[in-house]
């Protein structure tokens, strides 16, 4: 067989990361110089402690920790922060990005080939990067009998409802978007709209197979919200809550799997469905239908359904942590910081700075977002297992699927829940 | 969905159009008419820029879900093979008839070979009847586990895509230690085969038909035995066993639906009478059992392949010599020969006139011959189901076209 990939070695490897060290410096160099003289000839800089602010400071600042930790903080502690970057779409928008890559690879592995391995150097870490640019590069064509702003604003639509998603979603204790009481409903009015975009988009490009698709993707969606709704009531009836937070925080023994593996399964199969996923992918299916629902979207709008769609795809794995993993609940996996620490700062050896408050977040919270994220990759990587493991399946057995099994398994998760409460295992008054 | 007058499509796309279609048709360009469509029937063209196509296009007609009407339009790759081989003499004719499939190039080949020995009157030594079938049924194996990958794609499993895909290689790499070429081989010639097996073939050749052997059962476990796919493929498109036999349908179409007929038993041809192997039949006559045939039929390959190696004259030559510029001497006379292909019975039908070039040659191919019943097979079909029915047919556009 002829060989495709060059064997690993430890000193291409090397020079590949000194080579991307190189051309890094060597391009900020190039692009960030102008960028900076630019800012600085055009933008009045306040004035802070007598000092114009430049990007020198930045090392003062550095050398002077003390003044700068109270203004990381609080600018950690902001909501801009929170919707843009940790709990919200930024951190989502990351987790998409690695999931990308590790299903490509992953799906190389078991197809008994390579994957993107030339981009980036390192097997192909780049790959997705490239992909955007291409995608960003690449001319947006609106059907000349589309309903034109409909049709643009779809992608949009669909980006922005999986980051509404993910909003609602607990990653640790307090950091969370939206802490809403009645959080799971809120979710399932978000997932409520997807079906409503994706009829959109496919009607309004006014196109045959887009049309078909999006009657699939109705059809799928709105079959398999009812026992994904339903598969969410045991937990509803353990906790007595719908707050997001508070059911994470009600698992910090042992996760509801344990007692609804029934409910977590039927949870299991609607996400798969929810978000077209092999074997459920029939509303993009190639080979029937070009490619569903997506045919007619060039350039960066399909980029932004894909984004959207692996968005929606971290969402869904970490409710189905949230609600029958346990959240961020996990054994420590440091001990934590003692007082004296945190209050006087750090003083080992060389480096001793004074530094009240230093570690910006505790080790409390360091412990429970890689539980979170350790439980919702696990999750990701079952969501794409059976891609490469099962054909797609026909609309009529899928909503056969819905219909008859899941619902009925629905409500037999609901009666061992409900049968758990009385029984006085669980719930107010319960053994546990 | 628009409700508005479709547009004229091709004329041999057009259904039979209602009484009282739109315009005369005498103000049409010629080649198109005007075809009304139903509120509630949609055209689809699937087609020759669809993924689910190959070289060609299924007007499809749904109604909601359910395929009302499909009409088959073949051409698109038509390459006028039979009117170039009356323009080169016997043995020119080799590289380009093999064209049609070149994924098959030996088998395609196999049938002009046979007429073109009997016209020029040469004999096959034995040991390069034997190299034939070897030829033959290795590449018998690369076609169907190329035809496998499409086959798996088309029903979204991408693992059964990339598997035969990749072991395909080796045998390839075996057909290139072989023949010298990776697909368009040009081995068989008027007399035997080009070349003598290469040092070490044989050995080769075991080691990685044994392996192949195990990866077919692996693709047993991954895709045939699949619950989704028996229960998807299952009971579709069926083809009862009389219309398998009224609509013409040869090779693993016609071994589905229940008639045991296979040329190489029938009529055996080089060394295959002398062969030790069963051929697959199958009662169901749906779109699974068409698609296990052929999975049955790599075993049997593979088993032929080391009966061959085994029966085979360990030495001697492999080629008869043809006379140089045989002109004038050529016999007017016609030959009809034909072969098992990986498709189905592949004919080839030489009319000599005592010149160097065939007066004509006409191929008889499988893949037009299972292309006629699939209109009759997708009607009252699910579209889901149309790349499964479509597919499972063994047609080969290009071969069809010629």
């Amino acid at each position: 067989m002829s060989v495709i990939a060059p064997k690993f070695r430890l000193g291409y490897f090397l020079k590949s990361l000194t080579d991307n060290a190189f051309w890094s410096v060597v391009l900020l160099t190039l692009v960030g110089v102008p960028i900076i003289q630019i800012v600085l000839f055009y933008v009045e800089l306040p004035v802070v402690d007598g000092e114009l602010v430049n990007p020198f400071l930045a090392l003062t600042w550095l050398s002077h920790p003390e003044s700068i930790v109270p203004l990381v903080k609080a600018l950690l502690y902001t909501d801009v922060f929170r919707i843009a970057v940790f709990p919200g779409f930024g951190f989502a928008a990351l987790v998409a990005a690695g999931t990308i890559f590790v299903e490509r690879k992953m799906l190389a592995k078991m197809q008994l080939r390579v994957g993107p391995f030339y981009c980036g150097k390192v097997e192909g870490i780049l790959q997705l990067m490239g992909d955007g640019l291409k995608l960003i590069s690449k001319e947006i064509i609106v059907p000349a009998r589309a309903d034109k702003p409909l049709f643009i604003v779809a992608p949009l639509l669909f980006v922005g409802t999986a980051a509404a998603l993910v909003a609602l979603i607990p990653v640790a204790p307090g950091w969370v978007v939206a802490d809403v009481d009645m959080g799971l409903l809120a979710a399932f009015a978000v997932i409520g709209f997807f079906p409503i975009i994706t009829i959109l988009s496919a009607w309004s490009a006014n196109s045959k197979f887009p049309f078909i698709g999006g009657i699939r993707a109705l059809h799928q969606m709105v079959s398999f919200e009812i026992p994904l709704i339903l598969s969410c009531l045991g937990v509803v009836i353990l906790t007595g809550t719908l707050n997001l937070s508070e059911i994470a925080a009600s698992q910090a023994f042992f996760p509801w799997i344990l007692f609804l593996p029934v409910g977590a399964i039927v949870f299991f199969v609607c996400a798969l469905a929810e978000l077209e996923r092999i074997p459920f992918d029939l509303p993009e299916a190639e080979s029937e239908i070009v490619a569903g629902w997506l045919t007619e979207l060039s350039g960066m709008m399909y980029g932004l359904v894909q984004l959207g769609s692996y968005v929606k795809l971290y969402a869904f794995a970490a409710l189905f942590v949230v609600l029958f993993l346990g959240g961020w609940s996990g054994p420590l996996l440091w001990p934590p910081l003692d007082e004296q620490l945190i209050n006087d700062g750090i003083n080992a050896g060389p480096v001793s700075a004074a530094v009240p408050g230093l570690p910006l977040f505790s080790m409390e919270f360091f412990s429970a977002v890689i539980w979170f994220v350790l439980k919702t990759a696990a999750v990701i990587f079952f969501i794409l297992l059976p891609r490469g493991v099962f054909p797609r399946i026909r609309i009529d057995m899928l909503l056969q699927i819905g219909w008859y099994r899941l619902i009925g398994l629905a409500f037999v998760n609901i009666f061992i829940a409900l049968g758990l409460v009385y029984a006085g295992v669980i719930g107010p008054g319960g053994v546990i | 969905m628009d409700g508005t007058v479709g547009a004229a499509s091709a004329s041999a796309a057009a259904p039979p159009s209602p009484a009282g279609a739109g315009a005369p048709a005498g103000r049409l360009p010629p080649g198109l008419s005007v075809e009304r469509t139903d509120e509630r029937i949609m055209t689809l063209n699937v087609g020759p820029q669809h993924p689910g196509s190959g070289h060609m296009r299924l007007v499809i007609q749904v109604d909601g879900d359910y395929i009302v009407n499909c009409d088959p339009d073949p051409g698109y790759v038509h390459r006028g093979e039979e009117k170039m081989a009356e323009y080169r003499n016997y043995v020119l004719n080799i590289p380009h008839l093999e064209r049609p499939v070149i994924h098959d190039s030996c088998n395609v080949l196999y049938p002009y070979c046979l007429g073109a020995e009997d016209i020029l009157g040469v004999e096959v030594p034995e040991r390069a009847k034997y190299v034939r079938v070897i030829a033959s049924e290795l590449n018998k194996c690369i076609y169907i586990q190329y035809w496998l990958a499409i086959y798996g794609i088309f029903l979204g499993h991408s693992t059964m895509f990339m598997w035969p895909a990749g072991d395909r290689e080796l045998l390839i790499d075996l057909m290139e230690k072989l023949t010298g070429a990776r697909v368009t081989h040009a081995y068989f010639v008027p007399g035997g085969v080009r070349n003598d097996l290469p040092a070490n073939f044989e050995d080769a050749c075991l080691r990685q038909v044994g392996y192949f052997e195990k990866r077919i059962k692996e693709y047993a476990d991954i895709f045939y035995d699949n619950p989704i796919l028996v229960s998807r493929t299952a009971g579709t498109g069926v083809l009862s066993r009389m219309d398998a036999v009224r609509f013409g349908t040869t090779g693993s179409v016609l071994r589905a639906s229940g008639v045991d007929f296979d040329l190489r038993k029938r009529e055996p041809y080089d060394a295959y009478g002398e062969m030790d192997f069963s051929t697959p039949v199958l009662k169901d006559g749906d779109s699974y059992a068409r698609s296990r045939v052929p999975w049955l039929d790599m075993m049997e390959s593979c088993r032929i392949v080391r009966d061959a190696l085994a029966k085979m004259p360990k030495s001697g030559s492999v080629r008869t010599k043809l006379k140089p510029n045989p002109k004038g001497k050529l016999p007017h006379e016609e030959v009809y020969r034909r072969v098992e292909s990986g498709r189905g019975s592949l004919g080839c039908h030489i009319v000599s006139e005592k010149k160097p070039e065939p007066y004509r040659v006409k191929m008889s191919v499988p893949s037009f011959r299972n292309l006629i019943c699939m209109p009759n097979l997708l009607r009252g079909e699910k579209l889901g189901n149309m790349p499964a029915v479509y597919w499972s047919l063994n047609y080969w556009p290009v071969e069809a076209d010629r």
